[in-house]
């Protein structure tokens, strides 16, 4: 291998007053969790007959799926690509697309009155249902990206495994097992990138698919039957922006190295994708001449008008720039307002732009499903920080100097 | 170096033109359906309807749901408020202002209206909705997971969930009398409508009827059969005699309320032809770039010796 290899982090300890505080939010997120589950979905949400998807869809499942992008987005450029510089960026948006969309599953196992059957859409399919085909899609790009994560493990634990006490009889036929597992991925593992990488283009997609049923009932500055596309652009272009996030925060939050001489190279694809991305928004606003409800002054116009703008425009002029590259705090910036752009497209998408023929009254989520969606998010960060300390994910900067 | 940049955001993008040519190319229409010439509908004549709310009664009571007492039912003021159907309410009348003669009020039924290219049975991720053969859309409790994508994708708001529910919610919405009508009976509502508000036969007799009651009584009737060609046409129809939109029934264009929905999965997954073809072409672009590095490097070697 001629790029530095990854380690376990070991520069800082697992909790700090941050983390206690990331504890907090998660904790209190669990218990409404439960109140969900003991008392049904209508005890903690203001969802309705009126409005059946609120911010669970919108932000847990929707963005989550956009922000976790990375994942195929890294595998795309790193392996398929074969850019060697990159890797060091690969386990850590590896890491991030198998927590977000184990995150994603839970979510919609939350949401879902019958959450006991989730299994059904294995066996019964639709398959005229974008729906199913999310589903499913998702599904298998979960186990995928398990698979993908196995090496990892595999690398960290074979010829080292150390169970204490009576269980030390497994030692042996655990090591053998990784061993195993170790070569059989390394020979058929780029049959799992490249199918990583079709999966999500698919269900990144159909998640723009899903909306288009909605016809009138979704406000007319989102509603076109281009939104699959959209969404694929708009989440091949926030894949970056949020693999740049992470990284700045994680070397910020394990005081290691900005991992510049990555992300700066890696930072100037962002443009041209939002450049495109804002070329078809656009065009697509021109064509079915959905402008004319931008002079109106409603919470419709004004959502688009911070989407377009905050979360697109501004970005690309700031990734354009070579000294936004260059420095991180421009960097991580203009990244952080690409990845909110995203979060707030795909609410716009779920949640504001849905208008049902009867609704006399506007939704907004109740207490309890925004510590949901939060306690979710924290958790994650929790599990991501565990991660990086157990496994090898996060190259350090200075190492990557020597090599 | 920008040479390098600018050739793999070409690939990728023509990965994404690649993808995109997968949706709009190939496009075709969902499969056939199983509907019957004959299939059976319901005319409302809003002009008939007295609001007396029996037919709500009826709907309860054959659905084994808490009625109560009939005479209650003949309480007006329940029109205060505009109602929807939920629970066990599958349909409920309301009562609109008349423009033409303010002592005789519209009242108007509300129930699903089981469109001949439904919605809910498209997004239904588990097929739970069914369209059968004589018209009726129902619901498979069995199947259902809850997820409530049925109510997203509805033009008419109809399918309604118990939220209060923790375990085994059901989605509730109007079955079209299945027990009944699938037996050659005819719907509750339908039965005990005292006015004969509610004509229950054909679909396509129930337009001629509605046609000639049309040209017999102008000035009675708005020339707007409501349901008849909306979403792709509806098996419940009505005729009023104001605008339908005025009597709270959503404007919609006539086509199908699947719309685009569908040719957009089926261009994707085109006999799985798009996901084959970009996974080929990736492992392709994959191939390629990795025997690249390999060459580069024995050239590095061989000139390090």
């Amino acid at each position: 291998m001629s790029h530095a290899a990854a380690e376990p982090v070991k520069t800082v300890k697992f909790f700090t007053p941050g983390v206690f505080i990331v504890l907090l939010v998660a904790l209190n997120g669990l218990v409404f969790i439960a109140g969900r589950f003991i008392f049904g979905i209508g005890a903690v949400t203001n969802l309705d007959n009126q409005y059946p998807w609120g911010i669970w869809i919108g932000i847990d499942v929707a963005a989550g799926v956009a922000l976790a992008a990375g994942g195929f987005i890294s595998a795309a450029i790193g392996h398929i690509m074969h850019r060697e510089r990159y890797h060091a960026i690969v386990r850590p948006a590896l890491l991030t697309a198998m927590l977000g969309y184990t995150f994603v599953a839970f979510g919609v196992f939350i949401d879902i009155g019958r959450w006991y059957y989730i299994w059904h859409p294995l066996v019964m399919w639709n398959p005229n249902s974008a729906l199913f085909e999310v589903g499913i899609c998702v599904m298998i790009y979960l186990t995928v990206l398990y698979i993908e994560f196995l090496p990892i493990v595999t690398e960290r634990f074979m010829g080292r495994v150390n169970l204490p006490g009576i269980l030390k009889v497994f030692n042996n036929l655990l090591n053998r097992l990784l061993t195993f597992l170790d070569n059989a991925l390394g020979k058929t593992m780029f049959v799992f990138i490249i199918a990583g990488v079709v999966l999500s283009s698919l269900h990144q997609s159909s998640l723009g698919t899903l909306m288009v049923i909605a016809g009138d009932k979704m406000h007319p500055l989102w509603q076109t039957p281009i939104l699959p596309l959209l969404f694929l652009i708009s989440a091949a272009g926030v894949g970056i922006p949020m693999i740049i996030f992470e990284s700045l925060i994680a070397s910020k939050s394990f005081k290691l190295e900005p991992e510049m001489k990555v992300l700066t190279p890696l930072a100037s694809y962002v443009a041209p994708i939002l450049g495109v991305y804002l070329s078809f928004k656009l065009g697509d606003m021109f064509i079915r001449e959905s402008f004319v409800y931008l002079g109106e002054f409603t919470a419709q116009s004004i959502a688009f008008y911070i989407e377009i703008v905050i979360g697109v425009i501004v970005p690309l002029f700031l990734f354009l720039n070579k000294k936004v590259l260059k420095t991180p705090l421009l960097l991580f910036m203009a990244s952080a307002m690409v990845v909110f752009g995203v979060l707030i497209n795909r609410i716009n998408n779920f949640v504001i732009a849905y208008h049902p023929p009867y609704a006399d009254y506007p939704y907004f989520p109740s207490y309890g499903e925004i510590s949901v969606t939060l306690g979710c998010a924290a958790l994650l960060v929790l599990l991501y920080r565990a991660c990086v300390m157990i496994f090898p994910v996060i190259t350090p900067e200075a190492k990557a100097n020597h090599s | 170096m920008k040479n390098i940049n600018r050739r793999n955001f070409l690939k990728f993008s023509s990965a994404l033109t690649f993808a995109s040519a997968g949706l709009t190319s190939n496009a075709k229409a969902a499969p056939n359906n199983i509907l019957s010439p004959d299939r059976m509908g319901v005319l409302v004549d809003t002009t008939h309807c007295v609001g007396c709310r029996n037919c709500e009664w009826a709907c309860k009571t054959s659905h084994g749901h808490d009625a109560g007492d009939i005479e209650k039912y003949h309480n007006r003021e329940v029109f205060k408020e505009f109602r929807r159907p939920k629970d066990h309410s599958f349909t409920v009348v309301n009562e609109f202002e008349n423009p033409k003669n303010e002592l005789i009020p519209i009242n108007v039924k509300y129930q699903c209206m089981h469109c001949d290219k439904p919605a809910c049975v498209s997004a239904c991720i588990v097929g739970a909705f069914q369209k059968n053969e004589m018209g009726q859309v129902t619901w498979d409790g069995g199947k259902c997971i809850g997820c409530r994508y049925c109510m997203v994708a509805c033009p008419f708001q109809i399918p309604t969930f118990e939220y209060e529910k923790a375990i085994e919610p059901n989605i509730n919405k109007c079955d079209f009398c299945f027990e009944r009508t699938s037996k050659g009976g005819i719907p509750a509502c339908v039965e005990i409508c005292p006015v004969e508000a509610l004509m229950f036969g054909p679909r396509t007799e129930l337009i001629r009827v509605a046609r000639q009651r049309i040209k017999r009584n102008p000035e009675r009737y708005k020339n707007h059969i409501y349901g008849e060609k909306e979403v792709g046409g509806t098996s419940w129809m009505y005729l009023s005699s104001v605008d339908a939109s005025q009597l709270k029934l959503p404007k919609h264009k006539d086509k199908t309320a699947p719309g685009v929905s569908e040719s957009i999965q089926h261009g994707i997954f085109a006999y799985f032809v798009p996901p084959l073809a970009l996974y080929a072409w990736l492992g392709g672009i994959m191939w390629i770039s990795k025997r690249r590095k390999e060459i580069i490097q024995e050239v590095v070697e061989e000139e390090a010796k």
